[in-house]
């Protein structure tokens, strides 16, 4: 249709009222240039971030083997006799975010659904800054709680627990994530439009019913992203477990030993005086890289089953 | 068709309804509704007339603030159904709801249908299978779904959802249904499908209808009642007020003139 238009073209001028305004036009291209900028900053920091593990980990790799790397138990890298084993560092990781986790998920999602569905509008509004307030605290701060009051409230339970260990830093970095998934899952169910649950209520069902089999598997991929988020901050926390879990590397999943996590490991090492381009400077990076695909692949995953569960209504 | 045979199922007795912040939706309003009869409430926009339509299922306490005066009559137990004693839980086990946009749950066709059931703690397998199956046939709608219930149901059309909405409501055997505007989100052929299907249901049931739509209050109504700012203008068969209403209002809303 349109090119029969061009192919007939008749004598038209165009009035000065619909020429084009060529002052907005630029103005128009400046503003999403700047737009655009402020945008990339922040893909070209991660990729910056990126290209600097993978390039100081390359020069890592080339004095240490990836077999080694991943089947070696023992991480000594600062010592005579180095072994470069990450799975110790590894361990660490996985069991102070297992703990910590494990009181998150549930008493987060339990305050997401009381919140959301049960809470009136004068206690949600009392709750929720205080909550939040909860995320404001120094993660320091939180580290010398897990040592100095948890660790040895857990020692009357447990006296065989060790001063260090991944018990009681791995509880209060469950604590200190409890906002993030709450607070993440209630937006997630407050969006569950409420003619939803005005028909589970006119079949019948209590409260309680229509939280649980009606707003929640209707807000699961939301619940789903608080909990990535959670994983997220667990997996990256460094200074509760760098205060309280010990750094003595430990191939172990036992909380109730002392271990150290990827980040501890990389705040010890980069608090001492490093030589510019050592091995163990450079343990450093290729520590950086584990830590970034663990977290990388928990969001693909977490990405992944979101995708699956995501509802539309 | 009025006659002094046909049993009352429920009525409103002096009815009013103030919504927290004092706006009084429904007055004094007092009107009949009639056994395995249709009862459509028309009106304009803001009338009461959906306002009025909650009040049988206690809808409206789920919000904080609204208040009841007046009665709704349930026959045969000749019970308050607004009374402060009375459980609104039970109330909605006996009167079910179609809602004017299809809500189904995040659940598959099946599911959304044994609902109702499984909230009343019902495990059996083989009662749930069979209403399941007696609910999605009497919504006109298994055919279309028999081979695929474990399917999610945000996947059918909007005249499905909302047949699969009256299935849902339907396998409780409820009493009575309301519908809220069933067919304002549906395009002309769900609409004469749903509307074919309510007369099937007042077989069994007693059905009040809100409507936006006169010609749809004509077409599958027994009664008709004209609501005009929370009160009741006039009630009376839908011949009557469709051809001589007794009021100007009523006659001016129909007609066009106004609304």
């Amino acid at each position: 249709m349109a090119t029969q238009v061009l192919t007939n073209p008749v004598n038209l001028t165009i009035s000065p009222r619909l020429a084009k305004n060529i002052r907005r036009n630029i103005k128009e291209r400046v503003i999403e240039l700047i737009l655009m900028l402020a945008a990339l900053s922040a893909v070209a920091t991660t990729f910056a971030i990126v290209g600097v593990l993978l390039y100081e980990s390359l020069t890592f790799f080339k004095a240490v083997s990836l077999v080694d790397f991943f089947t070696d138990t023992q991480w000594t890298p600062l010592f005579e006799d180095a072994h470069f084993g990450i799975m110790p560092l590894v361990s660490g990781t996985l069991t102070t975010s297992a703990v910590a986790l494990a009181v998150a998920i549930p008493i987060g999602t339990i305050g997401a659904i009381y919140l959301s569905e049960f809470a009136t509008h004068k206690v949600r509004e009392t709750v929720k800054p205080i909550l939040e307030l909860l995320v404001g605290v120094p993660t320091v701060v939180f580290g010398y709680f897990a040592l100095f009051f948890v660790t040895p409230m857990l020692q009357k339970i447990f006296p065989e627990l060790p001063s260090f260990n991944m018990l009681g830093p791995g509880i209060v970095m469950g604590i200190m994530i409890i906002p993030y998934i709450s607070s993440v899952a209630e937006d997630a169910m407050r969006a569950v439009p409420m003619s939803m649950r005005e028909g589970s209520y006119a079949m019948g069902a209590t409260r309680f019913q229509t939280a649980i089999r009606v707003v929640t598997p209707a807000a699961i991929s939301g619940i789903i992203a608080a909990y990535i988020l959670g994983i997220s901050r667990a997996v990256g926390e460094t200074m509760v477990v760098a205060i309280a879990a010990g750094q003595q590397p430990n191939l172990t999943f036992n909380p109730m030993e002392s271990a150290a996590t990827i980040t501890a490991y990389i705040v010890q090492v980069a608090l001492g005086d490093l030589p510019h381009g050592s091995i163990g400077y450079q343990s450093i990076f290729a520590a950086g890289l584990v830590l970034m695909v663990m977290t990388l692949i928990f969001n693909i995953l977490g990405h992944w089953v979101r995708k699956k569960y995501r509802q539309k209504y | 068709m009025v006659t002094a045979t046909t049993p009352l199922k429920a009525e409103a007795r002096n009815l009013n309804f103030i919504y927290n912040g004092g706006n009084r939706a429904v007055k004094n309003l007092s009107m009949p509704l009639y056994e395995n009869k249709i009862t459509a409430l028309i009106g304009p926009s803001g009338c009461g007339k959906s306002t009025f339509l909650r009040c049988f299922n206690r809808m409206h306490d789920l919000y904080p603030g609204n208040k009841y005066e007046g009665q709704i009559v349930m026959h045969p137990d000749n019970t308050n159904i607004l009374d402060p004693a009375v459980d609104p839980i039970e109330v909605r086990m006996r009167i079910s709801m179609v809602f004017q946009k299809p809500n189904p749950f995040p659940k598959s066709i099946y599911e959304n249908v044994a609902y109702g059931l499984r909230v009343r703690d019902i495990k059996n397998k083989r009662l749930i299978d069979e209403k399941v199956e007696e609910a999605l046939k009497g919504a006109a709608i298994w055919n279309e779904v028999k081979d695929r219930l474990q399917d999610l149901a945000f996947n059918l059309s909007g005249g499905q959802q909302q047949r699969l909405c009256i299935a849902r409501a339907l396998a409780t055997d409820p009493e009575i249904m309301l519908f809220d505007e069933p067919t304002s989100a549906l395009d002309p052929i769900a609409t004469a499908n749903i509307e074919e299907l309510m007369s099937e249901l007042s077989n069994k049931l007693t059905i009040l209808v809100v409507t936006h739509n006169m010609q749809q209050a004509a077409r599958v109504s027994d009664y008709t009642a004209y609501m005009y700012l929370g009160e009741l203008i006039e009630y009376g068969d839908t011949d009557s007020i469709f051809t001589h209403p007794t009021r100007k209002e009523t006659e001016d809303y129909i007609t066009g003139k106004f609304g």
